[in-house]
This record gives structure tokens, C-alpha cells and sequence, in this order.
């Protein structure tokens, strides 16, 4: 439990990261630590530098953006939670924070640093596929923007270049009507989702207009559910629903572990799915 | 283990019931890990060893053993060790190797271990394969109960470790029931794991298990409740002291007494109809009884040489009475958790007439205390308090035999009220324990022939051990769709003799229950099959959480025991010997429709999904899915 030596650096400003982060040596970043510090004492990681951007002021906050929002990947699980504006706008987001960890964990822990990280079993990036996210990336070399739905690559891979530090998360506002919802089915002790689901629906009249789910936990990065079309249109009947999640595991291939064989975590992956649509179709108004 | 004819009575038996169960291997996971610090002074060759023990003087002479040094040249200190739960009985390796080193650089040396350690390291529980039957008449008494048991050790005998499937869990086969047949074969069993010994309840919980299980199991064959089949073959309330076929005496108890408390809270009929109709909404209800006994307050020492155990089962206490009366009490048990430095203070208040405040109680260092044989097997209040209050009783005839000379009356005439000595006949005039306390310490006016000084030792050794008893009751609502299963209530009736510190008693309980909680839905130690711990760290192993846990009802009959001048027996481990039990009688009674018999906790929900699918497929695989132990 005790990492390989390495050095720190406190980044004062975002210029001073990207630079601290650009020489092609390994350098990582940190903010809350709460995903790259365990794995660093298991030395599973071994950076040899760690570029500190915790206090850089420019990475923190949350503002409304054409009507959609604007979030400092710095900004901590504990800033989000406490944003009335960003529950009233995006419930979706506050749901899900309000399941990470522990109160210890949220105050420390910071939404671009789980994206980053991008574990497979984490709450954040199916959120960011449901919300259809957009993230902004930056470097020495400059900066360019990518869709969450593009990128998480794989377990702990994303398009993230090794210079590129993710600094803004940008949701677009949602359809009108819109319900939704975050179900997680948790591991008792890691309190990782075993399955988790993020829906969001919209009705146009009495007719479902809008279904994405986006499912972590059960395959190798968290992805977006495709059988949602053919909910669209219909009612949000019972029917329809248990239809549209059957397809949940559809072409991906499951994670199977001690806690959870991956039998299970399939057919828990489509009770979740079913679960969560029908909780955000009830808070569709 | 053999009381009677087992094997005749199978043969001849109406009704035979079967099964195999898995008791999983648990991490202890004291909250604070293990720890060393060595100090060795070259020149007057004493070793002091503080260390995480639940035991020093044990470790004393197991130390001077292994290190070969007389035990008189060796201290231990065992200061507040962050919880044991058995994990801390044991002397490790780890404690040797601190100490010679600290002896041969002449320098004192620390070692600590961190949590993977202490997971990989620091002994494990349970680890049981169990083939066991029951048999019985079709009204529902039973006749006879076999089992074959296969208890892992790990790779060495850990210090205690034969002694725990054994000692503590055959001979206790009979429960709380009237038993005439009982045949069970124990094997140890060295695997490739770390070492197995006393984890809470130990063998005790695996005994209640198998025989809680089985009562369900064959209660279920015949189509009788659960809660009848108790009642019908309870060891009656006058027939104590009980004998079992095993051989144990039972000390006092009143099972029906308990069970009807429990059900009387729960609302018992009411309860079996609220399950009635939550089943015509397909919500599957379960209720889980278990009426369980124990064996605990560790020992007579004539037991313990007989048995085989190495060491006495004695406990101790000095009660020192300084000069302005305030009192220390050193004892040779050694709480860490459990509260006796509360419990042990109000024994020696009320004896003295005293605010507790008034006496501190000091565990710990074998420099200071009297030779005892430490706290586990919930024994500390029923023995080394039952020392506190024989040496307390000492102290205080002494001073009431100063109290009568200062009053110039007879002894005879001294009489103890409302916390002070008085004369039969002239209620005004009193002395206090206080002034007797003063005046034994400057002895400048003593009775003729009494000693100045104020103290008092006593070593106590219990003549049987104690038999706490109870009944738990746990609903619960399965999810049948993830599995998952809802604890509703959860209702523990305890019997441990009259509470000294009922909080504590309570508390105990809750720990205890919680323990067991988390063996029957979410701990499992898992090695995979090159022998690599898969659940090595706090993110894979599932202690249970407070937010995890359901309310806890608690309520108590009271039935003394008549081995120890307190009455009292002990509580530390009741609620994880009944728990994990209950908790599964009651997953199965909300899964019968799926003709569910058993699933071997713990009842995780990929476990109890996997039961329900093998279920409807009409299989009896149910509840193997789960990967078990390799050990």
C-alpha cells in the first residue's frame, strides 16, 4: 500500500499544467485523487511526476450555457450536488452524484476526474452519454472538442492524448417534457455499480418522444442502450418498455466477476434498464 | 461427537431430512489492523512487547517460548487494540520476528500491518463444509442428528484453532433442543489458506447454523410451523440443570419463555398473513426464527485440561483501595470493545456504595495485572467479573471489620444500607466505606489482628460453563426479480442472565447481529485457484455498512445462571451465533413457493437469483451458482 516514489508539481495556473503535462514523460494529472492514489498504492499506476490542478480556479464551477450548462472538469461531486440551478436543470446528474461514495469521497472527488479515469464500473460517464455531452479538451498544442459518446474507448482508455487535460463538460439543454432517471444496483463494498442505468425519456402528448439509456458497470465501458427507438412512438407501455430494455445487453460483451457472474449481471442489466425507464417515464410530465 | 444411537435412530426414523451447507470463510476485520512494538534492554535482558492482544499473559507465555526468554523477563502491554473479534487471541509470527529483532539490534522496533496484510495475513473464521441430516416423527420430534464436517485450518494450526470446531461446536449439536441421538464427525482440514481460528460466535455460530437450518428443513417436510417444531422439542424450563447426550450440562435457561417474547413483538399471525397476501401480489415475504443456545463464559479449568486445551480458564482481579478510598481494580481479562472497564466499575460501585467514578479499571500489562487468560468466548463478565466481585466482597468484609471497631460495636451487629456501614439498632450512626478505606490505609486505629492495607485478589474459576439462550426473528422481502433481499424487522430476545450495563448489553447485541448479518448476505472470502486472495482489500470484501444495516429491535428475559456469583452470562457473541441463521430461514421462507430449500449464504443477490431461476426450473441446484471458497 505504499506507491513507487515519484514527484509533484502544483499547477498555479491552467497554462502551467498543460506545459507541466506536455514533455511526453509519463506526467499525470490529479485533482481529488480518489480514483489514481489507490491505484497508485496497489502500483498498478506509477507515474513518475503528478501535475496537482486541484486549486486551478479556471477548471471549477457550474453556469448555464446557451440553455444547457457549462461544468469545470475540476469542479467537485460535492460543488455539483450543490448547485440548485444544475438539479432543477439536469435531476439526471444530481441523482447519480448524490449515489458516488461517500460524503468524504464528494467533497474531494471531481467530475472530470472520473471521466478521465474512466472505470468501467463508475457512475459519471453513463450520465455524460445519456446527457449527450460534449467535453473540451486542452493542450499545449491546442484544443479541440470531443462527444462523450465517442469518448470512452474502452476500460480506463478515452481519447484523452497524454498532454490533453479534459477541462469543460458541456451539456446541451434537453428536449421539453423530459423525465429522468439514475438506478444503480451497487456492490455492498466497493459501492460501484454492479449495473446501473441512466434514462431519459420526453412525451409529446401522450406519445414518447425522446429514450436514451445509457447503461456502467456491465461491459467494458460504459455505452448507450440501442433497442431505445423502437420506444419511440409508442406509450411507454409496459410492453413497449420491457421491449426496449430486453435489448440492454444487446452486442455487448458482459463483465463476469465473483460478485456478480456475468448471467446475472445480464439479466440485472435489463431489470435495471426496464426499472429506470419506467421511473423517468412517470416524472415525464 | 456421539450421545446415544444415531445410527439406529435414522434407520428407524419416520422422517429424514438432508443437507449440505457451506460455511463460507470470513474476514475478521477488527477495525484497527495488528501491531508490534518491541523494546529489549541488553542489560537487564527484559523484553516489553506492547502488541495488539486480546489476551497478554497467553502471549506472555507463548513469547517466552518462541523468543526461549523466562517469562519473567517478559512484559506485554497490550494497550486499546481497535476491536478483536478473535482476530487478536492468537500469537503470530509477525510478534516473535518484532522481538528478536529489537533483541539483537538493541533497539527498539515497530511493525504494523496495513489492511491487504491484515486480510492476507491475520487469521480467517468459519471456512466449514457440512453434511448434516436430522430425523424425526411425522408429529414433528425430533430423534436424531448426523453430521460430517469438514473445518479448513488453513496452512498451520493457528493457536486455538482445533479447539473451535470442536470444543465449541460439536458438543453443542443439541441446541436448544431435547436430542437423544447425536453422532458428528469432525474433520480438520490444512488447506492452502491462511489460518483459520476464533472468529465471533466461534463454532458456535457454524453449530446453530446447521441445527437452525435443520429444524427449518424438517419442519417444512412434515408441514409444520416453524415456530411449533421449536416449541415442541424445547428442553423444558424445569428439566435444569439439562444434560445433553454430547455431555454438557446446561446451567439454567427458559427457551419458550423467550421465543413467545419475541413472537409477542413481532406480531407472529399477524405476520404470516400480511405474507399470505403479499404472495397473491407475487411479493415474496419471509419470516426466520431461531431459538439458539450457546456455550460460553470459558471455563472450568479442570474442563479445559480435560479437553485439551492449553491453558487455564480461570480469571482474576486485585481491588486496591488507595488512602482516600478511591479504588483500582487490575483484572486478567482484557476488554477491547465489550465496555467491562463500565461494566467492572459498576460491579465494584454498587458493592462499595460508590459513584463509579470512583474506580478505574486497568487491563493490559502483565506488569500490573494478575495472571488471566483473556477476553473471548464471552467470558470476561461471567469470570473475570465474577473475580472482580469475589475480591470486591473480600476488600469489603475487611472493612466492615474496621467500620465495627471505629463504631466500637460487635461485627456481628454491622449492617450494610443505603451504601454505608451501621450499627443494628442505632441508625445514626454509620461509617462509610470511605472512612473504613482511610483508616485500613494510616491503620493508626486497627481491630486487633487485622492487617493494615486495603486489597484484595481473587482468582475465580467458574464450576460449568454458562448457556446464554434467545430467540431472533427476522422479516424480510425478497426482490425475485434482482435477487436482493430487504430485511423488514429485526427482533433479537437474549436471555444473558440479569444486564449489568443494560446499553452495553445492547450494544453488544447490535455488533453481534450486525456480524452476523454481514455473513449471511455479503461477506465471503474468495481465493482463486492459484491461491491469490481475490477479496484482499475493503473495496472486495464486504463488511457491512450502517447504512446497510436494518433497525435493530432488542428485548431480554432474564434467567440467572448458578455458576457465578453475578448470574450473569455472556452477550458478545449471542447476535452473530443467531443471526446468520435467521436471516437465512427467512430468505428460504419467502422463497418455499420456488420450492427453495437452502442457499448457502452469503445471500448475495447474483446467489439468491440463481436459486430462484433453478427454482422455477424445478432443479435442485439452487444456490450453487455462486463461486465458492477454494481452500
Amino acid at each position: 500500500m505504499i506507491p513507487t516514489s515519484f514527484d509533484y508539481v502544483r499547477a498555479e495556473s491552467l497554462k502551467d499544467a498543460l506545459k507541466a503535462l506536455s514533455f511526453g514523460d509519463g506526467s499525470k494529472a490529479i485533482a481529488g485523487g480518489h480514483s489514481l492514489l489507490p491505484i497508485m498504492k496497489f502500483r498498478l499506476a506509477q507515474p513518475p511526476r503528478l501535475v496537482d490542478i486541484s486549486r486551478l480556479e479556471e477548471l471549477k464551477g457550474v453556469e448555464e450555457k446557451g440553455r444547457g450548462a457549462r461544468i469545470g472538469a475540476g469542479t467537485t461531486y460535492r460543488e455539483l450536488l450543490d448547485s440548485e440551478w444544475l438539479h432543477q436543470r439536469f435531476p439526471l446528474l444530481t441523482e447519480a452524484t448524490e449515489t458516488i461514495g461517500d460524503l468524504q469521497v464528494r467533497n474531494r472527488g471531481t467530475i472530470g476526474g472520473s471521466l478521465a479515469h474512466a472505470d468501467p464500473v463508475s457512475d459519471m460517464p453513463a450520465v455524460m452519454l445519456a446527457l449527450d455531452a460534449t467535453f473540451n479538451l486542452r493542450s499545449k498544442r491546442g484544443k479541440r472538442s470531443v462527444k462523450a459518446r465517442e469518448f470512452f474507448q474502452g476500460a480506463f482508455t478515452t481519447a484523452l492524448a497524454e498532454d490533453e487535460l479534459l477541462t469543460e463538460i458541456i451539456l446541451p439543454p434537453l428536449p421539453a417534457g423530459t423525465g429522468s432517471c439514475y438506478l444503480s444496483h451497487d456492490h455492498p463494498a466497493s459501492g460501484y455499480a454492479i449495473a446501473a442505468a441512466a434514462t431519459v425519456v420526453a412525451r409529446k402528448r401522450k406519445a414518447v418522444s425522446y429514450a436514451v439509456a445509457a447503461l456502467t458497470g456491465v461491459g467494458d465501458m460504459a455505452y448507450l442502450v440501442k433497442s431505445m427507438e423502437g420506444l419511440i412512438g409508442t406509450e411507454g407501455d409496459e410492453t413497449s418498455v420491457a421491449q426496449a430494455a430486453a435489448g440492454a445487453t444487446a452486442g455487448i460483451e458482459v463483465n463476469g466477476d465473483i460478485h456478480a457472474p456475468a448471467e446475472y449481471r445480464r439479466h440485472l442489466a435489463t431489470v435495471i434498464t426496464r426499472r429506470a425507464l419506467e421511473i423517468a417515464l412517470e416524472r415525464a410530465p | 461427537v456421539a450421545g446415544g444411537d444415531a445410527e439406529k435412530a435414522f434407520n428407524e426414523a419416520e422422517v429424514r431430512v438432508k443437507e449440505r451447507i457451506v460455511q463460507q470463510r470470513l474476514l475478521p476485520t477488527a477495525m484497527e489492523c495488528r501491531a508490534a512494538v518491541a523494546s529489549y534492554n541488553k542489560g537487564s535482558g527484559q523484553l516489553t512487547l506492547w502488541v495488539t492482544s486480546q489476551n497478554p499473559h497467553i502471549h506472555r507465555f507463548l513469547c517466552s517460548v518462541m523468543l526461549n526468554l523466562p517469562e519473567h523477563r517478559i512484559r506485554i502491554i497490550s494497550p486499546e487494540v481497535g476491536g478483536g473479534f478473535g482476530s487478536k487471541i492468537p500469537a503470530y509470527p509477525d510478534e516473535a520476528l518484532v522481538s528478536l529483532a529489537a533483541m539483537d539490534l538493541g533497539r527498539p522496533v515497530k511493525w504494523a500491518e496495513d489492511r491487504s496484510e491484515n486480510y492476507k495475513a491475520t487469521i480467517h473464521g468459519r471456512d466449514h463444509i457440512q453434511y448434516v441430516e436430522l430425523c424425526g416423527t411425522r408429529d414433528g420430534k425430533i430423534t436424531g442428528l448426523r453430521t460430517k464436517v469438514y473445518a479448513g485450518l488453513g496452512g498451520y494450526a493457528s493457536t486455538a484453532a482445533p479447539g473451535i470446531p470442536t470444543i465449541l461446536h460439536g458438543l453443542v449439536y443439541s441446541g436448544a433442543y431435547t436430542i437423544p441421538n447425536i453422532h458428528g464427525t469432525i474433520y480438520g482440514v490444512y488447506t492452502a489458506g491462511t489460518p483459520v481460528d476464533a472468529y465471533r460466535g466461534a463454532g458456535r455460530p457454524e453449530a446453530a447454523y446447521l441445527i437452525e437450518r435443520l429444524v427449518d428443513l424438517l419442519a417444512r417436510e412434515i408441514g409444520m410451523d416453524p415456530v411449533e417444531i421449536r416449541r415442541k422439542n424445547f428442553i423444558p424450563a424445569d428439566k435444569f440443570p439439562y444434560t445433553t447426550v454430547t455431555g454438557l450440562t446446561y446451567d439454567s435457561g427458559n427457551y419458550p419463555a423467550a421465543m413467545d417474547k419475541a413472537l409477542g413483538i413481532l406480531d407472529y399471525p399477524a405476520f404470516r398473513q400480511q405474507q399470505a397476501e403479499a404472495r397473491q401480489q407475487n411479493r415474496y415475504l419471509g419470516v426466520g426464527v431461531v431459538s439458539y443456545i450457546e456455550i460460553c463464559g470459558l471455563g472450568p479449568s479442570q474442563v479445559a485440561g480435560a479437553v485439551g486445551f492449553g491453558g487455564g480458564l480461570y480469571d482474576s482481579a486485585i481491588v486496591r483501595v488507595f488512602p482516600t478510598g478511591v479504588v483500582r481494580v487490575y483484572i486478567g481479562g482484557k476488554p477491547h470493545g465489550q465496555g467491562e472497564e463500565t461494566t467492572f466499575a459498576q460491579i465494584v460501585a454498587e458493592e462499595f456504595g460508590y459513584p463509579v467514578e470512583n474506580i478505574q479499571i486497568v487491563a493490559g500489562d502483565t506488569e500490573t495485572t494478575p495472571q488471566g487468560w483473556g477476553t473471548y468466548g464471552s467470558r470476561t463478565t461471567a469470570v473475570c467479573g465474577s473475580a472482580v466481585k469475589v475480591a470486591a466482597q473480600r476488600v469489603k468484609e475487611k472493612a466492615k471489620k474496621i467500620a465495627a471497631h471505629l463504631m466500637e460495636a460487635n461485627e456481628e451487629d454491622i449492617e450494610w444500607n443505603d451504601g454505608k456501614f451501621t450499627v443494628r439498632g442505632s441508625p445514626d450512626q454509620f461509617k462509610t466505606f470511605a472512612e473504613a478505606a482511610l483508616m485500613a490505609n494510616l491503620a493508626w486505629n486497627m481491630p486487633a489482628g487485622v492487617e493494615p492495607g486495603l486489597e484484595a485478589t481473587a482468582f475465580f474459576d467458574p464450576s460449568n460453563f454458562v448457556y446464554p439462550f434467545g430467540t431472533h426473528l427476522c422479516t424480510v422481502e425478497v426482490d425475485i426479480e434482482t435477487g436482493q433481499v430487504h430485511i423488514l424487522r429485526y427482533i433479537a430476545v437474549d436471555d444473558c442472565g440479569p444486564p449489568i450495563n443494560p446499553m452495553i448489553v445492547d450494544g453488544q447485541v447490535h455488533g453481534g447481529v450486525v456480524q452476523g448479518l454481514g455473513e449471511a448476505l455479503q461477506e465471503i472470502a474468495v481465493y482463486d485457484e492459484s491461491g491469490q486472495l481475490l477479496t484482499g482489500t475493503m473495496m472486495d470484501y464486504a463488511v457491512p455498512k450502517a447504512s446497510q444495516m436494518p433497525h435493530i429491535e432488542t428485548a431480554h428475559t432474564i434467567t440467572p445462571s448458578p455458576v457465578n456469583p453475578l448470574g450473569v452470562k455472556g452477550v458478545g457473541e449471542a447476535g452473530t451465533i443467531a443471526s446468520a441463521a435467521c436471516v437465512v430461514n427467512a430468505v428460504c421462507d419467502a422463497l418455499a413457493p420456488f420450492g427453495i430449500k437452502h442457499i448457502d449464504k452469503p445471500l448475495t443477490p447474483a446467489r439468491v437469483w440463481a436459486a430462484i431461476q433453478a427454482g422455477k426450473r424445478g432443479s435442485r441446484a439452487a444456490g450453487q451458482n455462486g463461486k465458492e471458497t477454494r481452500t
